[in-house]
């Protein structure tokens, strides 16, 4: 298989089109023209940890995972550039050695997790409210569009502001815009000192704290609540954390307590029952629906387990000014929450525009693009 | 090639009948504020890039959404093009008004709807400027963290156009790390809700792809920003260096030692020498670089990477370091830099504001190109760097009475922002490409991924009547720019290769 010169002819008469770096991009452009003169869609995959989120997708898999490693690092820049095949753990373990991470805590959901996956469902762990999210941390991609161009937007920059924002946008579209092949990430340096605490206290209670305390700047970067128990992480200097911890005299807690919460691991969610993520403004009351909660985030992110209808469940959440998702497969037609017409319309202008036969996982979102 | 929209290669406008639109537009909006007298539409011919100017057809100044929506309506029936306008401080020309379209201006719409200290957020019309939300968020010890230099004056609505940053973007982010949600005008005259009060939303992240698409997707009606608590405590330190690689190897050392500063800044000489006879900011205008470095948070913590920033500071080779004794003194050593622009400008009688970024790595590469080009040129540049996170802001020194100078400016310039992508870098950190960098586009995308843009603009202005011209180049611009570009036969940057 020859690399260069690609298919994507030098039609700028200023600078060259982009060339796949490696055979196993080559290979996955190759297939993805394939697909295109067939006219079959593709249905994209990683390490299969998360496709259980959204609609089944009935097409043929085109599978990232060969194409793997990381294509430079330099931690005193905090950038990193991963192809997406990469597994997130080798991903973050190489961080770990340089004493930085992924500030957001992605989710794993099983050991074969890959950075395009993590890029593609956008999902967030523990430290969200504080950091921010994955899309905050993604500063450029290399895409395989539905035109089948193998193109990059973004770099490998801290601020970049010209044309618009592709890769962010990529980022939660569930590889509906587009196969991504290579990220450049935002990376920051590990705390360097934590405490994890868990005090008892009644819901209502711990609301009222995570309140006052998002208005003061303490050292806290994740917060969560069931069983009348609130779970903290202390994180910062180390006398600011101390002071903190002192203030609140809570019980010492296990620190992979985290872990087991962002990886679905707690008994909460090992147990039986249909559960939902719900997206809800911080300062939000617990939710009036049957059921057990677990409240994350701070109070922000709200899973719950019910058996209450989609319908029953969207419109309280709704009312509240968020959003809920289902994490149980099959109960739903509709796993994401259903957009406004006029929302929608956009949604399927955009997918038109960028991916036109409709190659990139159809149906993975909504039946409607 | 000319600055200004250029139909040849910019794309046709549309004619657009004045007495008629005008007509219509007051028949339906009677208490609309409407300029349409030539004398009337001269202080809105320029944005904060004034040496590009056009007069707009009309320009419209809305009190309220619903105004702006008939307005949408009316132009969208007309197929009049629409300019949105904030404040006019924008440095790129995104704002330039064309002639045969109506400058819509936000200026009007300028109340803050909620601060809401709870949820942590403050809910605003576009025409609020970036700083009254923080000082309205002062009461409740809150902020609003993006500042751009021109946070007295520039508004919200131009801070989400242009995804704007400021001093403190390494630790706090840009303007897009700190808005929750929008509601904008399309094109059609629709209201639409991007984003939400949650922290995500279903479907795509059209809140980001909005975030400094200028003004070219929709028209931004009400933002909705995260407000943080304010730091307990900051510091700064000021370390002068007698060589600006040394300075710039101190930044990379700095954040090698773990640390995030709140704000981090480089001033080369002829930057530091400016800005101390304007402001007397006690810079020391003999060092080559001075750095200032701000540690914000718990004042315990503060403290802790203060002494290890010192320690940093010292290794990396400083001759001398300053911590602010006090806070008149922070806000001073802070005031030189924030006004550098300006003290540059009583220099030289015109200056021109550069926007690259580039990989901190390169920063010696780069400066050392930066003053072969000056040379080369005939002009002065001074550097002032947003260090943390790689955004030059080079300053070049003209004198626009002298024929040709402009252009050699212009010129230097489009060099040193090609120069910036050749080293992996962007054309535009904060400032937006505009109409001023519509030709370095080229040299950052290639034509397919110029066509993605196009395709992007397409599914929510699919006639181009919002700002057009500005942003995305068309192909055949680009052609024109890449024909410009070859001398004898050769491409410029001949090895380069995409990063």
């Amino acid at each position: 298989m020859t690399l260069a010169p690609s298919h994507t002819a030098h039609d700028s008469p200023y600078r060259p089109g982009d060339r796949p770096t490696t055979t196993s991009e080559a290979l996955l452009l190759e297939q993805v023209h394939q697909a295109m003169a067939e006219k079959k869609p593709l249905s994209i995959q990683g390490g299969n940890t998360k496709s259980f989120l959204g609609r089944p997708v009935e097409a043929p898999v085109i599978c990232t995972k060969s194409h793997s490693g990381i294509v430079s690092y330099d931690p005193t820049e905090l950038v990193v550039t991963v192809r997406a095949g990469t597994l997130l753990s080798e991903l973050e373990t190489i961080l770990d050695e340089k004493g930085q991470m992924l500030a957001f805590e992605p989710p794993h959901f099983g050991e074969q997790a890959t950075v395009g996956g993590m890029v593609a469902t956008g999902l967030a762990g523990p430290r969200r409210p504080w950091s921010g999210s994955v899309r905050d941390f993604v500063l450029g991609t290399k895409v395989i569009t539905g035109q089948g161009k193998l193109l990059r937007f973004g770099g490998e920059v801290m601020k970049n502001v010209a044309g618009y924002d592709v890769s962010r946008l990529m980022v939660g579209s569930y590889g509906c815009l587009g196969l991504i092949t290579e990220v450049s990430m935002k990376v920051l340096p590990k705390p360097k000192h934590q405490q994890h605490l868990s005090l008892k206290l009644p819901q209502r209670d711990a609301l009222a704290y995570l309140e006052k305390w998002g208005q003061a700047s303490l050292p806290l970067t994740a917060a969560c609540f069931f069983n009348d128990t609130l779970y903290l992480r202390l994180e910062g200097g180390d006398s600011s954390v101390k002071t903190f911890a002192n203030q609140l005299n809570g019980s010492e807690i296990d620190p992979n307590f985290w872990v087991s919460l962002k990886e679905q691991q707690l008994p909460f969610f090992k147990d039986s029952g249909l559960l939902w993520r719900c997206s809800v403004p911080s300062q939000s009351p617990v939710l009036d629906l049957p059921g057990e909660q677990i409240l994350d985030w701070g109070g922000a992110q709200r899973w719950l387990k019910t058996s209450q209808s989609p319908e029953a469940i969207r419109t309280a959440v709704a009312k509240l000014g968020g959003h809920a998702t289902s994490f149980t497969p099959g109960i739903t037609t509709t796993p994401f929450h259903p957009l406004p017409n006029l929302l929608m319309r956009y949604h399927q202008r955009l997918k038109a525009k960028l991916d036109p036969s409709q190659l990139f996982n159809p149906g993975r979102m909504y039946s409607d693009y | 090639m000319n600055i200004l929209h250029d139909e040849r290669i910019d794309g046709k406008l549309p004619r657009v009948n004045r007495s008629v639109l005008l007509q219509e537009l007051t028949a339906h909006l009677p208490g609309l504020h409407l300029l349409h007298k030539d004398e009337d539409l001269a202080p809105y011919e320029c944005d904060g890039l004034s040496a590009y100017r056009t007069k707009p057809l009309l320009v419209v100044l809305p009190e309220t959404v619903d105004q702006v929506q008939t307005i949408m309506k009316i132009c969208h029936d007309f197929g009049a093009p629409v300019v949105a306008r904030g404040a006019g401080t924008g440095l790129s020309g995104g704002a330039l008004p064309i002639e045969q379209g109506v400058l819509l201006v936000l200026a009007k719409l300028n109340k803050i709807l909620e601060i809401n200290p709870e949820g942590r957020f403050a809910r605003v019309q576009p025409g609020v400027r970036n700083l009254a939300i923080s000082e309205a968020s002062a009461p409740y010890g809150l902020y609003y963290a993006p500042d751009p230099s021109s946070q007295i004056a520039c508004s919200i609505g131009g801070n989400v156009a242009e995804n704007a940053g400021g001093v403190h973007c390494l630790k706090y982010g840009l303007t897009v790390h700190n808005l929750l949600k929008i509601n904008i005008i399309t094109v059609e005259g629709e209201f639409l809700t991007l984003g939400s009060d949650a922290l995500d939303s279903a479907g795509f992240d059209l809140l980001a792809l909005f975030t400094g698409s200028e003004g070219m997707l929709g028209i931004v009606v009400e933002v909705t920003v995260k407000l943080l608590p304010k730091p307990n405590v900051a510091k700064v330190l000021m370390a002068s260096f007698d060589d600006i690689g040394k300075a710039g190897q101190a930044v990379g050392n700095i954040i090698a030692a773990g640390i995030i500063p709140g704000g981090l800044e480089m001033m080369d000489n002829l930057a530091i020498k400016a800005a101390e006879d304007f402001i007397h900011a006690g810079y020391p205008i003999d060092a080559q670089a001075i750095l200032l470095c701000e540690l914000d948070g718990v004042e315990s913590d503060v403290e802790e990477d203060c002494q290890i920033v010192r320690s940093v500071l010292e290794n990396s080779g400083a001759t001398a370091i300053q911590m602010a004794k006090d806070e008149a003194e922070r806000q001073r050593f802070w005031a030189g830099r924030k006004n550098a622009f300006p003290a540059v400008g009583r220099i030289s009688p015109d200056y021109y504001c550069m926007d690259g970024t580039i990989p901190r790595r390169e920063l010696s590469n780069v400066l050392t190109g930066i003053q072969t080009l000056s040379e080369e040129y005939g002009l002065a540049v001074a550097n002032v760097f947003h260090a943390g996170d790689g955004n030059m802001h080079p300053l070049i020194l003209f004198d626009a009475n002298q024929p040709g100078e402009l252009e050699k400016a212009e010129a230097l310039g489009g060099k040193i922002l090609e120069l910036c992508v050749k080293v992996g870098g962007s054309i535009t950190g904060e400032h937006g490409v505009g109409r001023e960098k519509i030709n370095q586009m080229c040299s950052q995308f290639n034509n397919d991924e110029i066509e993605v843009f196009h395709a992007v603009k397409a599914a929510f202005d699919p006639k181009t009547l919002l700002n057009p011209g500005k942003n995305i180049p068309t192909l055949h611009r680009c052609a024109e720019f890449g024909k410009m570009h070859i001398h004898n036969g050769e491409l410029p940057f001949p090895e380069l290769e995409r990063f």
